[in-house]
């Protein structure tokens, strides 16, 4: 009876979760070879697909997404390595979160219009360079829509070297990486040689994941490359987003097959990670045998670690400009200051951001809120073994492209009666903010010491008593960041709230994409801090409440786990 | 013969009395069932001071009619039209989420096409009485294509340069003077990314000033021969080009990121569809005090802008109420104050009483702002489908 109920739990949670993934899958596809009835589309085959090749400048389209996504992943999992590396054991590497925090809290909208701010021909950096440059206009070279995507590759990095190589922090605790060290050392390697050929390996198949889903999301995102990525043309998924808002019917199928594109292109790259990971088993193997010590790790490892500054450093000023946009009355080219400062930007009569502000507040505190639950459902009611499998499925909407599914599953939502409207969005917002969820809570929960609640039991303490009483104010720190990150993902979303919306429901993300390509850089300034103050609003309870409670209760803290440190 | 005559007006007018009586009652029936509604009107929203009109319109029809407004805010018209049509493929025929609908050329003729709109309903509102709706007016007609009362008027739109006079002493006049102009200052001048309607709008402006014979523009373009009618423009473009900001190689996406371009000083010569907008950015301190409007020596495009009401719409009553509120002359007056939006009206003013054209009359000025006589002559926008060519053969010739 226990396992029935608890067999269908799971079942409900897989059904609320990966149930619109696959009806939203479905629906593109059927587009994608032209099948949609309800249109009067009935003609399967595969002329889609030719209105989609034929499209001037697909090719490039292609090519860009594949080497911005690529490229970015590959520098930032390189620079988050380095980053941990070389903090590795020092006291700032135990404190690494609260430097971070910040940019892993900010949504990528909100990053991406203050990088506009500051690497645009007319952005701070060049206003400031100005005088002593003799520059009479702005140049009319730039970082930001370039055509290259150098823009949206220091975007995507800016967001994804704080995620991964928190990731890569949590990962290490579980490995004895001390004792690597010291025993590869007195072998006569060097740190970086053992860090590279003993360290990465270890610690690979746990942040395979996280690192896929990086990867599918920097090929993939829409807002930080309508923003900072090329216009003419744009990446694939921006492509794909403009085909399905046209006006004329047909470009919806269009879109389907553009969005199955993405999809492909996504899980081809997967599988190069996939053979990627088996070539560097084979070489490495072989290159360890030949004994040689590695002196070139020190300096591609040197390398990534002098990066990290400039990358920081670039994203505090973005930040930094953001807050100083937000209040300029005017502020002229090439000024490198603003000429006048005003609050007007703030308190604007007509448009005011209090509207967009309750939509995100309530998205993110509804959908963190039933992703905690589920997660912990999910989690309580995990057997021992088995549940691998079942587990990765949960992911699926991390590792698929958003514009590979959400076009689809508004139309599937459509056909079951739910219109455009807040159920829809939250629902989709709850798709990405609970494999999140569940990705902080996994390693916590396993390491949890189950004495404590057999200890409960035995002074008989009932399991919902065990699980409220014992086990979630042991987990309260992993449980609060797993919150914060929460609130983080659902303020951020952009695609699924501006999709299943309809328009018609305003985040301060959506308003903030909006606004990133008007005139007004003030405004828009607003609406980006404001996207960002939330999430790491939330970010700082999570990180400082378990230290006010850690000196209350001391013998309740979070067991450490087996770190070899 | 005579008998015949007075037995058809007799039978005649008691009926066009009735259908003037209904319409009168109709149009009661109409705003009590609008009380109380809420309508959702989908508006292009990327200009804060048309926003803050929509706003204050809102407020209006909800003091005087109980029908609120919520404005959903659109980066392109072609989102709610997808809607729209996504709704009818879904098979929710009633009850759709866009009761009102801000929308012009290829939009409404692809709605329009597809049987999406509701009405005739253009006549049957009481304001509609102050408009010129003669057959082929600029309000009966959008984009060539004849309205058929499914859309109602409400603001006009003309296309304009601006420049700031600080920094460009002698603004072209002319597309072929233009290119002059660009050729001896590279990389001061761009134009929005045609796949936005303002730089779509500033290609046409060029073809209709570069096409040997603009009278076949007016005729859907499968009936002309395109390649002859757009080879000057493409020759002119390819000349052109190399020449624009970052040599052409990317674009601003809409009209408000290239005035921000303008105010950077990053480019000298920006572009709207609408002439009192730069006084209107000069008033926020977007653009410099010195900027000012240039009108293109021939004249513009010039077009009407609509609303129209989707066939599936949940508050069609509400949204009659606001379409009739719009060309109210208080609405229309407050709309085109430069203090507030600046939009010229759709009204013909020889239908309004000495009161109604006084508070037009007493309209306060501003230096930026052109008087409607400097704006010259309207040049008529082609059918929408040399659009749609346009920007393809674009995207085809210039994306790599």
């Amino acid at each position: 009876m226990k396992n029935v109920r608890r067999t269908g739990l799971r079942a409900l949670i897989i059904a609320v979760l990966i149930g619109p993934v696959l009806l939203g899958v479905a629906q593109t596809l059927s587009a994608a070879f032209g099948w949609l009835p309800a249109l009067g589309e009935r003609t399967i085959g595969l002329a889609p697909w030719r209105t989609l090749l034929d499209q001037p400048g697909l090719a490039t389209s292609v090519q860009l997404t594949l080497w911005t996504g690529i490229s970015a992943t590959v520098i930032g999992f390189a620079l988050a390595f380095g980053l941990v590396a070389s903090l590795h054991g020092r006291a700032m590497g135990r404190s690494l979160m609260p430097w971070l925090a910040p940019f892993l809290a900010a949504p990528h909208a909100a990053i991406a219009i203050g990088l506009a701010f500051v690497l645009a021909p007319s952005g701070w950096l060049l206003r400031l360079l100005a005088a002593p440059l003799d520059l009479t206009h702005p140049p009319a070279w730039a970082l930001v829509g370039d055509p290259l995507g150098i823009g949206l590759i220091l975007g995507l990095l800016v967001k994804e070297v704080p995620f991964l190589a928190l990731i890569m922090t949590a990962s290490l605790s579980h490995l004895p990486v001390r004792r690597w060290l010291i025993q590869a050392r007195s072998l006569g390697y060097t740190p970086a040689a053992t860090w590279l050929r003993v360290v990465l390996p270890m610690m690979w198949p746990q942040i395979r994941l996280p690192t896929l889903i990086v990867l599918s999301y920097a090929l993939s995102n829409v807002d930080m490359a309508l923003i900072l990525g090329p216009a003419n043309p744009p990446v694939l998924a921006v492509t794909v987003l403009r085909a399905y808002t046209a006006p004329e019917l047909s470009s919806l199928l269009t879109a389907g097959a553009g969005a199955a594109l993405q999809a492909i292109g996504v899980l081809i790259t997967f599988a190069g990670v996939w053979a990627f990971e088996r070539l560097i088993g084979v070489i490495g193997r072989t290159r360890l045998r030949r004994g040689r010590r590695g002196r070139l790790s020190g300096v591609a490892l040197g390398l990534a670690q002098a990066l990290n500054p400039i990358l920081l450093g670039m994203a505090s000023a973005a930040i930094a400009a953001l807050a100083v946009w937000s209040v300029t009355w005017r502020w002229s080219w090439p000024k490198p200051l603003p000429e006048q400062l005003s609050m007007a930007a703030w308190q604007q009569p007509g448009d005011s951001w209090i509207g967009p502000l309750g939509h995100s507040l309530l998205f993110a505190g509804v959908t963190t809120a039933l992703a905690l639950m589920l997660a912990i459902a999910w989690l309580e009611t995990e057997q021992r073994r088995g549940a691998s499998l079942l587990a990765g499925i949960l992911y699926l909407p991390l590792l698929l492209p958003q514009i590979g599914f959400l076009p689809g599953l508004q139309f599937g939502f459509l056909q079951l009666g739910i219109g455009p409207g807040l159920l829809a969005v939250g629902w989709a917002h709850l798709l990405f903010v609970f494999p999140y969820v569940l990705l902080v809570l996994v390693g916590p929960w396993r390491g949890y010491d189950p004495l404590l609640s057999r200890q409960a039991a035995s002074l008989g303490a009932g399991p919902l008593r065990r699980l409220f009483r014992v086990k979630l104010p042991v987990l309260l720190a992993p449980v609060l960041a797993a919150g914060a990150i929460g609130v983080a993902v659902s303020i951020a979303q952009y695609l699924p709230t501006l999709i299943m919306g309809g328009g018609r429901i305003n985040t301060l993300t959506t308003e903030a994409v909006s606004l990133a390509s008007g005139a007004d850089r003030r405004i828009t300034a607003v609406y980006a801090i404001l996207q960002m103050l939330i999430p790491v609003a939330a970010y700082g309870i999570a990180i400082i409440a378990p230290m006010l409670r850690g000196r209350r209760h001391r013998l309740l803290r979070e067991p450490r786990y087996a770190t070899g440190d | 013969m005579t008998l015949l005559v007075g037995l058809a007006i007799g039978l005649a007018t008691p009926a066009s009395a009735q259908t003037g009586d209904t319409s009168g009652t109709d149009w009661e029936q109409t705003l009590r069932e609008a009380q109380g509604q809420t309508v959702y009107w989908n508006a292009w929203a990327g200009d804060q001071r048309t926003n803050a009109f929509i706003q204050w319109v809102g407020e209006q029809t909800e003091a005087r009619f109980d029908v609120a407004i919520r404005h959903v805010k659109l980066s392109d018209t072609a989102e709610a039209v997808t809607r729209v049509v996504t709704e009818k493929a879904a098979g929710r025929d009633e009850n759709g989420s866009v009761d009102l609908l801000w929308i012009n050329g290829p939009n409404f003729l692809s709605m329009k096409e597809q049987d999406l709109l509701h009405g005739p309903f253009v006549r049957d509102l009481p304001n509609s009485r102050y408009l010129d709706l003669s057959r082929g007016s600029a309000n009966t007609t959008d984009f060539t294509v004849p309205t058929e009362g499914l859309e109602s008027p409400w603001r006009l739109a003309r296309f304009v340069f601006n420049y700031d006079t600080a920094r460009v002493d002698n603004p072209p006049r002319t597309m072929p003077a233009l290119l002059e102009w660009a050729q001896a200052n590279p990389g001061r001048f761009t134009h929005p990314h045609p796949d936005n309607f303002m730089g779509a709008t500033f290609l046409k402006q060029a073809l209709i000033e570069l096409t040997p014979d603009p009278a076949v523009l007016q005729e859907p373009v499968e009936n002309a021969d395109f390649a002859s009618a757009t080879a000057p423009l493409w020759d002119w473009y390819d000349a052109i080009q190399p020449h624009l900001w970052r040599g052409g190689e990317t674009y601003p996406s809409n009209e408000s990121e290239q005035q921000r371009l303008v105010n950077d000083g990053a480019v000298d010569i920006g572009l709207s569809f609408d002439p009192a907008s730069t006084a209107a950015a000069i008033k926020q301190g977007l653009l410099p005090p010195t900027a000012r409007v240039l009108i293109p020596a021939a004249g513009s495009i010039g077009n009407v802008s609509f609303v129209a009401i989707p066939y599936n719409a949940r508050h069609t009553a509400g949204a009659r109420v606001v379409a009739n509120f719009l060309i109210s002359p208080r609405a229309q007056a407050r709309m085109q104050n430069i203090e507030v939006l600046g939009a010229f009206s759709v009204l013909d003013f020889e239908r309004l009483s000495d009161s109604q054209r006084a508070r037009f009359e007493a309209l306060p000025d501003a230096p930026a702002l052109p008087t409607r006589e400097a704006l010259g002559k309207t040049l008529p926008e082609p059918h929408p489908s040399w659009m749609t060519r346009l920007i393809e053969t674009w995207a085809q010739r210039y994306t790599r």
